[in-house]
């Protein structure tokens, strides 16, 4: 056991610190889930990548830097410390880029990563339908071939970034004659083909975070499947293994929370109710101990071990930490809680507001806690199935 | 950085556990309830035998002179055995304390080959664990630290929950000649005892969190209502979930706090804290849910459970409750009374 850093990994982080310095955007960028703020977050991702910093952790011939998940790690700390935007492609670089790397054929590689990790093609996710949701092999959006191309009819659902994204991954029923989790395929959809009609879903701050899409006879070409066909189910499972795991909540993202919660309670002590004390003390440690377990974990990752249900305990961990700040810094600002940015009053309480909205979505997306807590009594607990 | 064990390390662990699986069984636990001392001399012996407490004494005083992260792992198994032996006291606190002092000489050789227990009191805590087998107590007077043999003091037995624990109340006189420490030396003293008690508390409760989740799937899975097993239904399921996320995230914070107790990081006392507040925490849950799973059964005194879910309570409240560890990691984060730093990050402005 060495906790320490070594010289190569310190080397690591200053590069990253000092380009971050010189590029981070002075000004915040509007949010993405807005029109505007949406090609603001695209030229940065496109700023990232020019230096080569968009996917750090892909191979450097997909267009990463091939680091180490620790250099990845260090990556991320450095990218909230610099207070470096929101990552609008996430869905793309974080979860589907990983999948297309383990099942992507060498021609899909090419044709997708580099555009992914350059922002010239952000990515929706399309899981849930009206009546898929926490059971998602419930679905039922088809694609039927037809010759050299699926013809894609049904509908999905919250499909986050679906607004204004370019294009969609997701599982449609490939056998008409298959139940549940078989013969379904994986395929990847661009949102401007005819056929298709994206309605934006105002979400709890108003904004448009996602969208339902219709699809009415589309048609997309047969190497738009990713993986085999009808084994969609399997490429779907890993994506959602990446999504609940690492890479889609990096610790750095709750520590910077914990620590602007410290500060704002430093700002807030001489009024705050004394019992916040232990709440922000209590925020401050849970934020530290998802850190130690991702530290844990890649430590394990990197001498050849695998992650599997673990992402379960993962997740939950993330979200109800993530909620739980929120709400600790809401309390702290007691009765102004309640404004919005527009008021007078406001400082910055629309940023506490915003991030209690977006972590009280955390417990749901992503697979809810409880289908999680259902993964880690059945797989890891070994408990009989319901 | 390498955040994982040897495999020296892991070897060690192993076998450990199957010594103390075959040495520590419930029966024989319970067996010694009913004796007068509580206490098996024979599996004292065979601690010694294993290396356990000898660990952290110095080479040159027969021990195995290794650290921290070396005894971490060994320290939780014998929380999932609930193991009655003040291993903390003699073998995680008692040995690196005196081998601080002029009585690394005499008193190390001894306890490294099981010939003397040592046990330690703190301002902390108004009661001594296991003073009536102890050889050596280490107590705290003032600002000074005293080694005082057992035919010195005076015992007053205070029986606990725990059928397992013997605590006491100790009378005693401070004299010169069982000084060891003054003044900032017997201070820092004691806050490293302090630090490697909470520690080893800490990695116990982990063993014991997981023994209790361990009976609690079992339990689940065989007991049968509505004709079907009780595990399958969801409410349980999330029980369990819960606490296999609580032990879970507990479990790199011990092994971490054992890192910066061995090499005296300066982080260590916020480390520990954190360590003692995750562990306990897991540990009390595991307690209360486990026993909200076993149903009246588990309200019982012939079912083992209680064995754990004591010992987790009494650990919860020794060598610093939960909220007196919250309390100093909050000195240290809020105030900036002390260091607290993370990989990467710090407390702002500490």
């Amino acid at each position: 056991m060495d906790l320490t850093y070594t010289a190569e990994e310190q080397a690591f982080r200053q590069e990253v610190r000092a380009w971050l310095e010189a590029h981070v955007p002075k000004t915040p960028l509007k949010s993405f889930d807005t029109r505007a703020g949406f090609q603001q977050h695209r030229e940065w991702e496109r700023s990232l990548n020019t230096g080569r910093w968009s996917a750090v952790n892909w191979p450097v011939e997909y267009g990463g830097r091939g680091v180490t998940l620790l250099q990845w790690l260090i990556f991320e700390e450095e990218y909230y410390r610099a207070g470096a935007p929101g990552r609008v492609n996430q869905n793309g670089i974080f979860l589907l880029g990983p999948t297309l790397m383990e099942f992507g054929t060498p021609e899909q590689k090419a044709r997708y990563l580099p555009r992914m990790a350059s922002g010239e093609e952000v990515w929706a996710q399309g899981w849930s339908e009206p009546n898929a949701g926490s059971d998602m092999a419930a679905i039922r959006a088809t694609a039927r071939k037809d010759g050299d191309h699926y013809v894609i009819n049904g509908q999905k659902t919250w499909c986050s970034r679906g607004a204004f994204a370019d294009w969609l991954f997701g599982i449609f029923r490939t056998d008409p004659n298959s139940e549940r989790h078989h013969g379904l395929t994986f395929i990847l959809v661009p949102l401007d083909a005819p056929g298709v009609t994206v309605r934006p879903i105002a979400q709890l701050d108003g904004e448009t975070g996602f969208a339902e899409v219709f699809f009415d006879d589309a048609r997309v070409p047969v190497e738009n499947r990713l993986g085999p066909e009808n084994q969609g189910w399997k490429v779907a499972m890993a994506t959602a293994g990446f999504e609940r795991g690492l890479m889609l909540r990096s610790p750095a993202r709750y520590q910077n929370t914990a620590r602007k919660l410290v500060e704002f309670y430093r700002a807030h002590a001489d009024t705050a109710d004394p019992c916040l004390r232990d709440a922000v003390a209590r925020a401050w440690l849970n934020a530290e101990s998802y850190t130690l377990n991702t530290y844990w974990t890649v430590s394990r990752l990197m001498s050849g071990g695998s992650i599997g249900a673990e992402a379960s305990l993962n997740k939950i961990f993330w979200s109800e930490l993530d909620l739980h700040m929120h709400e600790t810094a809401l309390a702290l600002l007691g009765p102004r809680a309640e404004l919005t940015r527009a008021a007078p009053d406001a400082g910055n309480i629309g940023d506490w507001l915003d991030g209690f909205l977006f972590a009280l979505a955390g417990p749901i997306y992503a697979g809810t806690n409880e289908i999680q807590r259902n993964v880690i009594a059945e797989r890891l607990l070994k408990l009989p199935k319901g | 950085m390498e955040f994982r064990f040897t495999e020296d390390q892991l070897t060690f662990h192993a076998s450990l556990r199957k010594a103390l699986e075959k040495e520590c069984t419930v029966a024989h636990l319970r067996a010694l309830w009913a004796t007068e001392t509580g206490r098996s001399p024979e599996r004292w012996a065979k601690l010694a035998e294993l290396g356990l407490l000898g660990l952290l004494v110095p080479g040159e005083h027969g021990g195995l002179g290794m650290n921290e992260v070396d005894l971490v792992l060994l320290l939780e198994e014998t929380g999932r055995v609930a193991l009655p032996e003040p291993v903390i006291e003699t073998a995680a606190v008692g040995a690196p304390l005196l081998a601080a002092t002029k009585l690394a000489e005499e008193w190390l050789p001894k306890v490294a080959v099981g010939e003397a227990i040592v046990t330690f009191g703190h301002p902390l805590n108004p009661f001594v664990t296991d003073a009536h087998v102890a050889d050596l107590l280490l107590l705290p007077h003032g600002d000074e630290l005293h080694a005082v043999p057992r035919v010195q003091v005076a015992l007053q037995h205070e029986p606990c929950s725990d059928a397992s624990r013997r605590l006491f109340r100790v009378n005693w006189t401070p004299k010169a000649a069982t000084r060891v420490a003054q003044g900032t030396d017997a201070q820092r003293l004691l806050a490293a005892a302090l630090d490697r008690a909470a520690l080893a508390c800490a990695a116990q409760q982990l063993g014991i969190g997981q023994q209790m989740l361990d009976l609690g799937v079992r339990y689940a899975t065989e007991r049968q209502q509505f004709g079907k097993p009780i595990g399958s239904f969801q409410a349980v399921k999330h029980l369990l979930a819960n606490v296999a996320v609580r032990i879970e995230f507990a479990r790199p914070v011990v092994y971490r706090a054992a890192f910066s107790v061995a090499h005296e990081t300066a982080a260590r006392a916020v480390d520990v804290s954190h360590a003692k507040v995750a562990a306990s925490e897991a540990a009390v849950l595991a307690a209360k849910t486990v026993h909200q799973v076993h149903g009246a059964m588990g309200y019982t005194w012939e079912c083992d459970l209680h064995i754990w879910m004591k010992r987790a309570w009494a650990l919860e409240a020794a060598w610093g409750t939960s909220a007196w560890h919250r309390a100093r990691v909050a000195a240290a984060v809020i105030d900036g009374r002390g260091p607290a730093a993370t990989f990467g990050y710090s407390a702002p402005g500490a």
